[in-house]
């Protein structure tokens, strides 16, 4: 049995950023980066799956499409138990959009023909929240979204899934594999690596492809782009907070100050 | 193609609030793109519910019958696929909802649509502009989708006010799709989310905690705090991830929607999922160390400061 697990890179801002000169995008200068937080739950769901299977000859594999920034959390995933990692990368991907991004990720894939594919629901950084499901639709895999509770049955290749729905309704299905799952938070506790683990971590496998490697074109890719980013601007100065400035003392006294007025009111 | 198509959602027979939003952030582009406004819905209800979306505005409500009696991913995408093939739209508006994020990213990647998602705002010039967030919404990205003669965004919830719902004077068509042996997934059950010990969306005043709070032993602190405050305890998320809280006391969109008279918010950055389910209580105040987060765009009243030296001064001025 063979599990893909495709993670991101993210960036966060810190707090006092700045965009470049240009318009185009945040100065790098300002950004921290870290393995997304709803791969940390994916990666898990993989290697319990791998863990509880009967026999030998499973494998779990960390993909990523990402500059060398990203090498990083590759490691973090092999650290924790990951077989193997795959990073691609062209200059061409600098600011791809989900379907780039998701038909680079079909490409490679598809060449490891796994019993599952388990993505995140969204990065905290760009917030799609539809890689795994655009993946699933290049690859026509099936596939089901914001998945909170799995139990997967390697001899029937069947998983039982809870979705989560908005409000906390959960709805149960089943799925056969070859399928692609979105992963939620909270579906499991993640592990975290032993310090000789992330030691180890660079004795594993961990191959770094271009798009020509997968058999790609750059024009291809580009063309799959749903979309063209024109601007990054801070959002508008809307009605805004009325801040309260001071030392603690004069917050807190503020914020009673405020709630008694509201809740007499 | 020309005009705007928009997807509504129903769940369990009932149609979802945010299909008559989709309706309000169609009217303000479709003269614009060129044609007709149609609200299309998938479903076994599709019939049923189809006359309520017959708002002002709309030239035609259009219904696809799928033989599943609940969402199934799989069916939705190819309903979707059909209605583009008869309708040719040049704008398709759905919800950022979970059900569209289970089929319309797919549809796009097979059809090669412009695509956009969790988008909040739409304009119209040569073709459709959006306009999203980034970095957690820390910035806003505006996009366009050149060279593309369809293009599906996936409308954030909760920012149009809904239209209102049509009489049934607006035409119904139904469209054919040839929908059999395409669901992938067998649906088994619903299970409701567990009630807990207490109603959060019935409280007045609720003091919330997010993942700023660091650890779990701190939380009995805030406890207290709320109990000498008069508030009730609520969360987000992440501490309910962790196990450190009941899910029945968690905002958000998986969790409650509340409208409080007062919501202070400690430690909570305002992800959009957490903001679906308190953006509109009466009072919001945040106390967060980071200036730009995202809930000091929702909050009526903001303090950038340390939570835990807030807690302290609040522990001392209440006794
Ligand atoms: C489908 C889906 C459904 C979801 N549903 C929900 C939901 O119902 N409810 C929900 O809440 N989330 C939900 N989420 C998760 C959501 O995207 C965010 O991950 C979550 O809301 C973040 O919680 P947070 O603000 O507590 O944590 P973070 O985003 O980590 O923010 C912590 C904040 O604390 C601040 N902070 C840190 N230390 C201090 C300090 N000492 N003093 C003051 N401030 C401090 C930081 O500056 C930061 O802004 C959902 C996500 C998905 C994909
Ligand atoms: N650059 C990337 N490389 C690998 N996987 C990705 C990448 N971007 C997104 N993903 C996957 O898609 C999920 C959802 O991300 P998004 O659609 O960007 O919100 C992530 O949790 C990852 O599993």
């Amino acid at each position: 049995m063979k599990i893909v697990v495709p993670v991101k890179q993210v960036a966060a801002l810190d707090e006092e950023f700045e965009l470049l000169d240009d318009g185009s995008g945040v100065d790098p200068d300002f950004l921290e980066w870290d393995l997304n937080e709803w791969d940390t739950f994916s990666m898990e769901a993989a290697l319990q799956i791998r863990e509880n299977a009967d026999g030998d000859g499973h494998e779990v594999v960390v993909v990523t499409v990402g500059d060398e920034e990203a090498e990083e959390g590759l490691l973090s995933c092999l650290a924790k138990g990951a077989d193997r990692a795959l990073r691609i990368w062209d200059e061409s991907l600098q600011g791809a959009d989900v379907l780039a991004v998701a038909k680079v990720l079909a490409a490679a894939v598809e060449r490891e023909s796994p019993d599952l594919v388990l993505c995140g629901v969204q990065s905290s950084d760009a917030v799609y929240g539809a890689t795994g499901v655009a993946l699933a639709g290049y690859l026509d895999l099936p596939h089901v979204a914001v998945v909170k509770g799995l139990d997967y049955d390697a001899a029937q290749a069947t998983a039982t899934v809870e979705r989560e729905l908005e409000g906390g309704l959960v709805e149960v299905l089943r799925v056969e594999a070859p399928a692609l799952l979105t992963i939620q938070t909270g579906i499991n506790e993640p592990r975290y690596a032993t310090l000789r683990a992330i030691k180890q971590a660079r004795e594993k496998p961990l191959q770094v492809s271009d798009l020509a490697d997968l058999g790609l074109e750059e024009d291809a890719v580009g063309q799959a782009a749903g979309s063209r980013a024109v601007a990054l601007k801070p959002p508008e100065p809307g009605e805004g907070a009325e801040m309260l400035n001071g030392s603690p003392a004069a917050v807190a006294a503020r914020i009673v100050e405020i709630v008694q007025e509201r809740m007499s009111g | 193609m020309s005009g705007v198509l928009v997807i509504a959602e129903s769940r369990r027979g009932e149609l979802r609030e945010v299909s008559l939003e989709l309706v309000t952030a169609a009217r303000e582009v479709a003269e614009a793109a060129g044609g007709q406004l149609k609200v299309a819905i998938i479903g076994a209800d599709a019939e049923q519910v189809g006359p309520q979306l017959g708002a002002e505005g709309v030239d035609e409500v259009l219904t696809v019958t799928a033989p599943q009696q609940h969402f199934e991913a799989h069916v939705w995408q190819k309903a979707l696929e059909a209605l583009i093939d008869s309708e040719q739209p040049s704008l398709i508006l759905a919800g950022h909802t979970i059900d569209s994020l289970g089929f319309a990213p797919a549809t796009a990647a097979r059809r090669a649509l412009g695509f956009a998602t969790d988008v909040t705002a739409i304009s119209w010039a040569d073709g459709p502009r959006a306009v999203r967030g980034a970095y957690g919404d820390k910035l806003h990205s505006e996009l366009e989708f050149p060279g593309k003669e369809c293009t599906l965004l996936t409308v954030r919830p909760g920012l149009f006010s809904p239209a209102t719902p049509g009489e049934g004077s607006v035409p119904v068509r139904a469209v054919e799709a040839n929908l059999e042996n395409v669901a992938r997934t067998e649906h088994i059950e619903f299970v409701e989310a567990t009630a807990g010990d207490v109603d959060i969306t019935k409280a007045e005043f609720l003091l919330s905690i997010g993942r700023g709070v660091e650890d779990k032993d701190n939380i009995p602190r805030f406890e207290q705090l709320a109990e000498r405050f008069g508030a009730t305890l609520s969360v987000s998320r992440p501490l309910v991830d962790a196990g450190w809280m009941p899910s029945a006391r968690q905002v958000g969109q998986s969790g409650k929607t509340v409208k409080p008279r007062v919501y202070l918010a400690f430690g909570i950055s305002g992800a959009v999922q957490h903001l679906a389910g308190m953006r509109n209580a009466d009072t919001i105040i945040a106390v967060n160390t980071d200036p730009e987060a995202p809930i000091f765009s929702v909050a009526h009243y903001g303090a950038v400061a340390d939570l835990f030296e807030v807690a302290d001064e609040l522990e001392q001025a209440l006794g």
